[in-house]
């Protein structure tokens, strides 16, 4: 039996603009390490917003959540923060990279907050990530001067820079074309098979039947 | 941890240098301006003061004499029959002595007091100059010229001629630059005082001074304290003021009362003599901060408009930086160290050009100054107004920048990551 690194009961989620909308409907999930599982679902299922709650960033639900055995639900804003930082690696649908930095140093600021290594160690280490993506040619170009499927990849080593329990993904590949697409997945696959635990929301069917397993959800609940 | 959010706060400046100088120029020209301000207002200040100390004595002892009703003539025929009402229309004094009464037993005492440091006795008297066929008035005091060299440091505004001639010399007399011009005599040249008696009595010129006040240099003149008395026909007690000079002239206010009380003479503080000077004073104080502090406020509004329009731009960066783990306190770091850092530059920068300009305006030459014993500018360069202004342009980014910063640290993450969804 694998062993649970994600746990989430009875998860209940409202919106309260512009009505009172119930988002999530007694959500429970439990997802086992070395899972890739992806979320999909229509338009305002409430994929996006689920993915939200688990990466820690919306506090605003009823029900628990526990990632690694630790109760995430009613930790402080710092105490969420520095959870974050050592143990999800998020990759956002708009690739997000802070423009004033080099590629390699986008890479670097998450291990640099954490603090654990010394900067000569995490520089090696971003590299290394940034090779494993095949963007070591690009380390030093500033992030605004890449291309839409080259900064994705960036932002993918940036989430595994810390070597997170979970990795979470929103929509990774809606914003790019089929091959940087295909790109992107066979990163994600590899990943899988080096032993990382993935969460990817999608709408992409192709890309979901290609995953672990599928969770979909229809109004609020899983089906 | 620290570190890393310094490095953000300093690559996201050096970003946007213009906007970053744009706001650093802000604070560099309010503290400028404050430190220009200050050190010439204060070096005004300073100025007047010394113009104003340099002919005022710290307390002066003199006979203010009043139309005293008790002696007055009516009382003695009328003021038996209490059914009387008398009235008198403009009561004259009759025989007064404008001297003070026992003044050497005045001047013996006030020696005692450790806190006076000089005591210059005067006799002062409004006399007359013949000139050709008319008359010049002038303010001729008589007095111990050493002791009043002490009190008003009269060697240094000495135009022509040497001090202690005056006392070698029998009738010497020392006139102020421009009624020396007036009478048209250089030192040498004798001079005829008139006396309200009618004695008149001829005086050597022996040098001219300049005070740099009109009033002083047209109108007065010194003389030997013997030789006033001699004029005047009055014994060698004769003294009509004494002027005092202590060793902390802020307790003159404190002085005064008493000695007037205890001596039965009217004693003025300098302050008292000069309040519209230090009531001038006051004003361009007021004026100096009032100024210094809307400058400040407007550079402070700079920071705070650009620190939020910088927010406003960096929001999916906030947002990105907190989904990886920064916490709010590291955001505030990030951004209030942003402000910092345009107020330590702009604010070195400031003090830098605000001593630049205050020099420059020192080296300026002031003009009028034959009327003023004034070559440049007056200016202070006191290291206090520097540590004033550093802590004011620090106090402002600071205040600037804590609410941008704040604001910042509040932004949710979901709704800006989800926003373009």
């Amino acid at each position: 039996m694998q062993q649970e690194i994600l746990k989430a009961e009875k998860l209940n989620k409202y919106f309260s603009e512009p009505t009172t909308f119930h988002v999530l409907k007694d959500i429970s999930l439990s997802i086992k390490r070395s899972e890739f599982v992806s979320i999909i679902g229509k338009s305002g299922s409430g994929k996006s917003t689920l993915l939200y709650l688990l990466s820690t960033m919306d506090t605003d639900y009823e029900g628990e959540i526990f990632i690694h055995d630790t109760k995430i639900t009613g930790l402080s804003e710092k105490a969420l923060a520095r959870f974050r930082n050592e143990h999800i690696g998020f990759v956002f649908q708009f690739h997000y990279l802070l423009p004033e930095f080099t590629a390699l140093q986008n890479v670097m600021l998450p291990a640099m907050k954490l603090g654990k290594s010394d900067i000569k160690t995490i520089e090696a280490q971003a590299m290394e990530r940034l090779r494993q993506m095949e963007m070591q040619d690009f380390a030093l170009k500033p992030s605004g001067k890449l291309s839409g499927g080259q900064q994705q990849r960036v932002a993918i080593a940036r989430a595994l820079i810390n070597n997170p329990s979970i990795i979470m993904a929103d929509e990774p590949t809606g914003n790019l074309d089929s091959s940087n697409t295909a790109r992107v997945f066979e990163i994600f696959q590899e990943l899988m098979i080096q032993g990382n635990t993935i969460i990817i929301v999608t709408h992409d069917q192709d890309f979901a039947k290609k995953s672990g397993r599928i969770i979909e959800l229809v109004d609020g609940c899983i089906k | 941890m620290l570190l890393v959010n310094l490095k953000i706060s300093r690559v996201q400046l050096l970003a946007r240098k213009r906007q970053t100088i744009i706001a650093m120029l802000g604070v560099t020209f309010g503290i400028a301006m404050f430190i220009l301000m200050i050190s010439f207002m204060k070096g005004v200040n300073q100025f007047l003061h010394e113009v104003m100390l340099s002919s005022t004595p710290d307390i002066h002892i003199y006979n203010d004499f009043k139309a005293d009703q008790s002696s007055s003539i009516t009382a003695r025929f009328y003021q038996q029959d209490s059914h009387k009402l008398v009235i008198v229309h403009h009561l004259r004094p009759k025989q007064i002595n404008l001297g003070l009464k026992n003044a050497p037993g005045i001047i013996a005492d006030l020696k005692k007091d450790p806190n006076i440091t000089i005591i210059s006795p005067l006799v002062s008297a409004p006399l007359f100059f013949d000139y050709g066929s008319v008359q010049v008035g002038a303010s001729v005091d008589g007095v111990n010229i050493l002791e009043e060299n002490r009190l008003f440091h009269l060697k240094d505004k000495m135009k022509s001629g040497q001090l202690e001639n005056l006392l070698n010399t029998q009738n010497g007399i020392i006139l102020g630059d421009m009624l020396a011009s007036k009478l048209n005599v250089v030192p040498g040249d004798l001079v005829t005082l008139n006396a309200p008696s009618g004695t008149q009595g001829r005086f050597r010129v022996i040098g001219t001074f300049k005070f740099g006040i009109g009033a002083i240099d047209a109108a007065k003149c010194y003389v030997n304290l013997s030789s006033l008395q001699q004029l005047l026909s009055k014994n060698r007690d004769y003294i009509t003021d004494i002027r005092i000079k202590l060793a902390d002239n802020s307790q003159a206010k404190v002085l005064a009362p008493i000695l007037e009380r205890k001596y039965g003479y009217k004693s003025d503080d300098w302050e008292t003599t000069n309040a519209s000077m230090i009531a001038s004073d006051t004003i361009r104080d007021v004026l100096t901060f009032v100024v210094s502090f809307t400058l400040l406020m407007v550079a402070g509004f700079g920071i705070y408009n650009i620190m939020n329009m910088v927010i406003t731009n960096k929001m999916k960066d906030i947002a990105i930086l907190k989904a990886q783990g920064f916490s709010g306190k590291d955001i505030v770091q990030i951004f209030l160290s942003q402000s910092l850092t345009i107020g330590v530059f702009g604010t070195t920068a400031g003090l830098i050009l605000g001593y630049l300009l205050s020099y420059l305006v020192s080296r300026v030459p002031f003009p009028g100054g034959d009327i003023f014993s004034l070559k440049y500018f007056p200016v202070l360069f006191e290291p206090k107004y520097y540590f004033f202004g550093a802590l004011f342009g620090m106090l402002t980014t600071l205040l600037a920048g804590v609410t941008p910063a704040i604001k910042a640290s509040k932004i949710d993450p979901v709704a800006i990551l989800r926003g373009n969804q």
